[in-house]
């Protein structure tokens, strides 16, 4: 067990544009165990996506990993040969994406592209490769795999468009799946079916899943640890239980207090985050997020806090934490203008800072 | 906070119904040989009253923006009636259309794609103003700041262009658009399905708010059941262009009688490892099926976990009745048993 297979280290990937340099992955750490699932977390623009696509040497122009580790059963990601990533894409990591209909082949048969997957990478022959087509397509659920491996994208519904991309991610056996927002494009029902097959694949096949979301229940559901992103940095990261029970970074907190929750009548308002992310080829000083941040005293403002341990296995990056914040305090988020009285509050809180 | 108490708590059973669907019906013919529709609506009744807030659930393809088009009579229905304030919509020409059109409003899903990228801000929201001739410029120039002022902008954006804008920045001009010509009635389709979850927290509250102040109907379409049952007081689900049970908040969650309804909620996750560990979601054979040609009897009943087919939900369609709690309505044969 806790066998590490991914190691990020202080990863740096910035965009070169002629507004300035975009620093969207801003010194991030993280790991993945083999056969865990992680939930990598944040609103657009966090830098969440741009992770996964590191991983993978995958950043479009004009972005490059600038600096950092990327650290795969101890091989280094980042200086790799071409032909060294070609061979690690698909066969050790595979990436699903969002949107299935964009992601496949509109006039290549669903067969054929499962099996392109395999033949690729010369693991199996092409006679191999359609009859563990089909087996893949079977062992995510496709019904009548037979005959609709000879169908078109154009011909799946959405979910089977996904149940299809799985299997095109499954299809060399890596031993972890990336999953950027895998549900987000599907209705409810049909979200349901592919949770349920991702845990299933996660448990029978024992491969290493980083789902990448902005929907805390997804991650609530699907997996074991948390990575909370804002502004191109990790905020905070923790066991799912300790992150969903006890939130030490003020942004984590109020990411799980603005989505209402179907099994709760709240009588309350939601928590809402005031203003909108930063720029991040301008990002503010101090803590990135205290332009933001109810709970804000004057040396986040001034000083970035680094990554410490609040709890056995959670770390945050917060000069208050939230549990140095008062209830009352708290509550104040929830009126519309959330900003002064809750800081004149969080001023006076002894601890706060140290 | 006595803002979400008044929902569902405060909104009396006798206020008066402003919005009356009966047995609406559209269907999109879909050419060639053999008059083949798409029966996007397909038989709905629904009532809504001054001040509350209606929620409407379904899946892609259920008909659930197809129902809003026919309400705000951008769309004519192929058969059955709506009124509004008693006024039959669907019959309404001219004059007495527009005066209809003022009251009813919408909000739209994509802030990118129902703002003019060639329009000021400005003239977005005093659109329409200048359509239905209300106040001289200055006038309108004066709502228009005293709106952006309203959902949260800076009054002095009259001039930008909405690119400068963020996505829930744009979503508060669309919002600010709607409220322009002071509507009773907002329809919400998917208005905030697009946004950000800290933004739309801020979208949420702000209709909270301005139904208070403005005392609202808003009939708001979304397929996020969670954010629909934290803003209605009633919810509607539809399944293939019918309503399949409408209940209040409450009910719809603590004894929903559709089947369907018990699906849908039960594939919702939620934020809590410890409750997700032990959650089953029912998960439903198949896909839905075609709107062209809806399975007969119940339209249900192929995916339906309880259904006896061949039997009676393979035989008859069965009508939307009282069954459960007091005002709950469900169309199932066997509601009320599982």
């Amino acid at each position: 067990m806790a066998q590490t297979l991914l190691q990020v280290e202080d990863l740096h990937t910035q965009f070169f544009t002629r507004r300035g340099v975009v620093r969207a992955v801003d010194g991030v750490s993280l790991h993945i165990d083999a056969g865990e699932t992680l939930g990598v977390v944040g609103e657009s623009g966090c830098g969440k996506t741009m992770t996964a696509l590191s991983v993978l040497r995958l950043v479009p122009d004009p972005g490059r990993i600038t600096s950092g580790r990327i650290l795969f059963r101890g091989r280094d990601v980042t200086k790799m040969t071409d032909d060294e990533i070609r061979d690690f894409r698909g066969n050790d990591v595979a990436m699903i994406f969002q949107d299935p209909m964009t992601s496949l082949n509109p006039v290549t048969k669903i067969g054929s592209q499962i099996e392109e997957a395999m033949t690729a990478h010369k693991r199996f022959s092409p006679q191999e490769a359609g009859v563990r087509g089909i087996q893949l397509l079977k062992r995510v659920r496709v019904p009548a795999a037979e005959r609709r491996v000879s169908d078109y994208p154009h011909q799946f519904s959405g979910g089977m468009r996904q149940r299809a991309m799985i299997a095109m991610g499954l299809a060399n056996e890596p031993s972890l799946l990336i999953a950027d927002e895998p549900t987000t494009a599907l209705d409810v029902t049909v979200q349901a079916q592919i949770i349920d097959l991702l845990k299933q694949l996660n448990r029978e096949l024992g491969t290493a899943m980083m789902l990448i979301t902005h929907n805390m229940a997804l991650v609530a559901s699907l997996c074991e640890r948390v990575v909370v992103m804002y502004a191109g940095r990790v905020v905070e990261e923790g066991p799912v239980e300790r992150i969903f029970k006890s939130p030490q970074h003020p942004y984590t907190w109020s990411l799980l207090r603005s989505v209402p929750r179907v099994d709760e009548l709240r009588k309350d308002r939601l928590v809402s985050i005031k203003g909108l992310p930063p720029d991040l080829s301008n990002a503010p000083p101090g803590c990135k997020f205290h332009p933001r941040c109810p709970f804000v005293i004057d040396r986040c403002k001034r000083e970035e806090p680094e990554l410490a341990e609040v709890a056995p296995n959670q770390v945050a990056r917060c000069w208050v934490l939230m549990r140095n914040v008062p209830e009352e305090a708290a509550e104040v988020t929830k009126q519309v203008v959330i900003s002064e009285e809750a800081a004149k509050k969080l001023q006076e809180i002894p601890g706060a800072g140290s | 906070m006595q803002a979400a108490e008044r929902q569902a708590a405060t909104v009396a059973k006798t206020d008066p119904i402003i919005l009356r669907v009966e047995g609406a019906y559209k269907y999109f013919p879909v050419g060639g040989l053999g008059g083949l529709s798409v029966r996007a609506v397909d038989g709905v009744d629904l009532e809504i009253r001054r001040g509350e807030t209606m929620g409407l659930v379904g899946e892609s393809g259920c008909g659930k923006s197809t129902l809003a088009r026919l309400i705000t009579a951008l769309l004519p229905v192929t058969g059955g009636k709506i009124t509004f304030e008693g006024q039959t919509i669907s019959t309404l020409r001219g004059r007495s259309l527009r005066r209809i059109r003022r009251k009813i409003q919408m909000i739209f899903q994509d802030p990118f794609a129902s703002l003019d990228p060639r329009m000021t801000v400005g003239d977005i929201i005093a659109e329409p103003l200048d359509n239905f001739n209300i106040g001289n410029h200055k006038q309108r120039m004066a709502r228009v700041q005293e709106l952006l002022r309203l959902v949260g902008l800076n009054p002095n954006f009259t001039n930008r262009y909405p690119h400068e804008f963020s996505g829930g920045q744009r979503q508060r001009i669309g919002i600010a658009r709607a409220l322009a010509v002071n509507p009773s009635f907002i329809v919400c389709d998917e208005a905030v399905s697009a946004l950000d979850v800290s933004i739309q927290a801020q979208i949420i509250n702000l209709l909270q708010d301005l139904q208070r102040e403005f005392h609202l109907t808003y009939l708001f379409i979304a397929h996020d059941l969670a954010v629909v049952r934290h803003l209605s007081d009633r919810i509607a689900v539809m399944y293939l262009g019918k309503v399949v049970e409408t209940a209040d908040r409450r009910s719809i969650y603590e004894a929903p009688q559709h089947p369907y309804t018990r699906a849908l909620l039960s594939s919702i996750p939620v934020p809590d490892p410890g409750i997700e560990r032990n959650r089953a979601p029912i998960t439903l054979k198949g896909e839905i099926p075609s709107p062209v040609n809806p399975p007969s009897g119940c339209r249900f009943h192929p995916r339906c976990p309880i259904a006896r087919a061949p039997g009676i939900c393979s035989d008859q369609e069965p009508p939307l009745e009282p069954h459960g709690h007091a005002g709950q309505l469900a169309a199932c044969h066997f509601a009320g048993q599982i």
